[in-house]
């Protein structure tokens, strides 16, 4: 029942002595939150429902003609939308799964009694702190191939991270790695930390080489923290603007969401992008969806 | 529950008591424009007029990137935070048939300003649709592209001779498109750390158009018949060929990582000595000779962008016209500023500060000519200046043409005929779906 899940209000506290009943305080708490949503997100996600179906432009005066289909059927027969996918998922996989190595090794590295351990935890967590625009600019300047310390330090040359065309999308999800693993990290040592110590010692016992107790013990008990962490990078992954879109402009890092923005808000083909919006939102839902049927699979184990 | 309501009431009540006191203040006007030098010199030119007439200038901006965004988002939602637009000329379509630009028709009548600006200001910031005769914005910033070069390398004698043992004619400020090509190769030393020349290759908005249009213009093609819209057998002509492949041709000789160089980068190619010529606006030239932000300004010169092989010379064209926003609760103080600003004192004192004057008289004058390195070459090139679309949906026009051209420039992808044909058959699309032309 769900009302029993409200704890009924203390009949001394000074809330119940202005005569609020906690049915009211529980009002009060939940119709803002609802309201605001209702206004911000679910009123704007119906509305930009209906211009999609229209050829509706912010900018012009033209009133917007009812297109049915058509935007959806141009966008799934563009050629430029469905290489901005392909981008897109090459990019989620190759920085979602440089993240889980790095992350989880580097997790390993420190589950264990090191001294200053806490300081290298916390140092090692500054990346996902910063702001990803400024992440953006800095690697911009490190990547630079006349000035750059990459180069420098691995003594490429005029090695060019960000024009050569194939490079690019393995720079930007490089620089996404660089500051995401340590999130990967930090749910991995939480993960980590939990794993019983005594199943170690039998293991230990039993003579299981480092590899067996790897895949055998710390693996699947880790595994639903880490799945948690995959969901949550998948979706920024592919979400993913701001970096790509300061780093690089080459068409080969042209991810979705850099395409819908410009459909957006530099050509203002409002009706256009909604449709594409919502194509984005339904994959991200499905992908979404999928993973965490997993998790809850992984869970039952 | 009553303290609540009386809480937000009072709250409310505040907010707008706050609102009222802004509209209060009704002396003051503010325009909207790129964060660049020319809006600092406007800003200057603001606190003129505030001094003659006690109506504050606001000059308010926003970095090159997000200008056009930040402008229509404002345009789109009908808000009065601009008084004044200095909007790009592209966006000239936009503005007028969307509504967003007051029709300044009758000004322009009025003052004559068709014979006070220079002709191709009018045509390109002030004029909608083409050959209409109306108007909705005045020319303020005129601005074309040019180049610099470094004059000391140009002079060394040791290079002079080796030039010309290489290619057989003198080295000098480049007097074609070939002299172009041939230069940027004959500097172009990798190992030295300097290089040939520095373009404009950026495909986020129109960088990558206009250092096409340069080749393009000069090499006598044309984008397409402005009247007619049609664009087969002009932006994929042979002449937009050629020019094309002589685009690309320069890339080779530009420093590395020059896939996403705009107006800084242009800049930073002759202030951190990596190239030995450099296309940039003339707007960006007033840093380019001033000590303080380059190193080699002494050494720094300019000259127009050159003829083509058939001896055709124009230039892509830059700059803006200022509008008033039609939902701006003050336009008739917006007029009196234009009509202040568009006073030959106020134009002369406009070109002192910094500023690129349209005004015919004040282009032609000697004191103006001479009063740079490069307003002579800038002057030379306001008169053979060519733009992109300005139709309402020329930011689709740009993404098509960045979409063609960029894998073509930067990744060799196919050829300058395949690409070309591929955004004629874009563009041709695009206007089919706007009903424009046959």
């Amino acid at each position: 029942m769900a009302t029993t899940m409200i704890t009924t209000l203390d009949r001394s506290s000074r809330a119940a002595a202005r005569g609020l009943s906690d049915i009211s305080i529980r009002n009060l708490f939940i119709i803002p939150t609802v309201l605001f949503l209702i206004v911000f997100n679910i009123f704007p996600l119906i509305y930009s429902l209906g211009y999609s179906f229209t050829d509706f432009r912010a900018s012009t005066n033209a009133p917007a003609n009812f297109v049915g289909l058509q935007n959806y059927r141009d966008l799934l027969n563009d050629p430029y939308v469905w290489s901005n996918f392909a981008i897109t998922a090459k990019y989620v996989i190759i920085s979602v799964a440089g993240q889980l190595l790095v992350g989880f090794g580097v997790a390993m590295l420190l589950n264990r009694d090191i001294p200053l351990k806490g300081l290298l935890t916390t140092l090692l967590l500054l990346p996902m702190m910063l702001s990803m625009a400024v992440v953006g600019l800095f690697w911009k300047l490190l990547y630079d191939p006349s000035f750059g310390i990459i180069n420098y330090a691995l003594g490429l040359g005029t090695f060019e991270w960000l024009s050569d065309p194939k490079m690019a999308l393995y720079a930007v999800a490089l620089t996404d790695i660089w500051m995401w693993s340590p999130f990967v990290m930090l749910l991995s040592l939480a993960g980590l930390s939990a794993v019983p110590k005594h199943l170690y010692e039998a293991a230990a016992i039993d003579r299981a080489g480092p590899f067996y107790t790897f895949f055998r013990i710390t693996l699947p008990l880790v595994a639903p923290i880490l799945m948690i962490a995959v969901i949550f990078r998948t979706m920024e992954a592919f979400k993913t603007f701001d970096l790509a879109y300061i780093l690089t402009s080459q068409p080969t890092t042209e991810l979705i969401s850099i395409r819908l923005y410009k459909m957006a808000f530099q050509e203002w083909q409002t009706g256009r992008s909604c449709a594409l919006a919502y194509i984005v939102l339904i994959m991200v839902l499905a992908i979404t969806n999928i993973y965490v049927k997993y998790l809850n699979k992984v869970k039952e184990r | 529950m009553r303290k609540l309501v009386t809480s937000v009431l009072a709250g409310i009540g505040l907010t707008l008591a706050c609102g009222t006191s802004v509209y209060a203040q009704e002396k003051s006007l503010t325009i909207f424009w790129a964060e660049w030098d020319p809006a600092n010199y406007l800003q200057e030119l603001g606190n003129e007029y505030e001094k003659e007439t006690g109506v504050k200038i606001t000059v308010e901006t926003t970095p090159w990137s997000d200008f056009q965004t930040k402008a229509f988002t404002e345009f789109n939602a009908h808000g009065d935070a601009y008084d004044m637009v200095v909007g790009d000329s592209q966006w000239l379509g936009a503005g007028s048939t969307g509504g967003h630009y007051v029709d300044l028709t009758d000004f322009f009548n009025k003052h004559k300003l068709g014979e006070v600006m220079a002709p191709a200001t009018v045509k390109y910031y002030a004029e909608y649709p083409g050959g209409s005769s109306k108007y909705w914005a005045i020319p303020l910033e005129g601005d074309a592209v040019g180049w610099s070069y470094r004059k000391d390398w140009f002079e060394d004698p040791k290079e002079k001779e080796a030039f010309k043992a290489k290619y057989g004619y003198d080295l000098d400020v480049p007097k074609d498109f070939k002299a172009l090509r041939d230069i940027a190769e004959f500097f172009y030393r990798p190992d030295q750390k300097r290089y040939g020349i520095a373009i404009y290759t950026d495909n986020s908005y129109d960088a990558m158009a206009m250092g096409f249009e340069n080749a393009l213009f000069s090499y006598g093609g044309e984008l397409g018949d402005y009247s007619t819209y049609k664009v087969d057998g002009f932006i994929n002509s042979d002449k937009a060929v050629a020019a094309l492949d002589a685009y690309k041709e320069l890339y080779k000789f530009t420093p590395p990582g020059w896939a996403k160089s705009f107006f800084v980068e242009d800049n930073q190619a002759i202030t951190e000595n990596l190239a030995a010529m450099s296309m940039n606006y003339f707007a960006f030239f007033p840093s380019l000779i001033n000590e303080a932000s380059n190193p080699n300004a002494k050494n720094t010169g300019f000259f127009a962008n050159p003829p083509g092989p058939g001896g055709d010379q124009f230039a892509a064209l830059g700059g803006q016209g200022i509008s008033i926003v039609s939902y701006s609760q003050k336009q008739e103080e917006a007029t009196k500023f234009l009509e202040w600003f568009i006073k030959d004192e106020t134009q002369k004192k406009w070109a002192a500060l910094g500023g690129y004057t349209c005004s015919a008289a004040v282009l032609k004058s000697p004191e103006f000519q001479n009063a740079t390195p490069y307003n002579k070459a800038f002057y030379e090139t306001m008169f053979k200046v060519k733009d992109f679309w300005a139709v309402p949906e020329y930011a689709e026009l740009l993404q098509q043409l960045n979409q063609r051209v960029y894998p073509y420039m930067i990744g060799g992808e196919g050829t300058a005929k395949e690409t070309l044909d591929a955004l004629a058959a874009d563009w041709n699309a695009t206007f089919k779906k706007y009903g424009r032309g046959q």
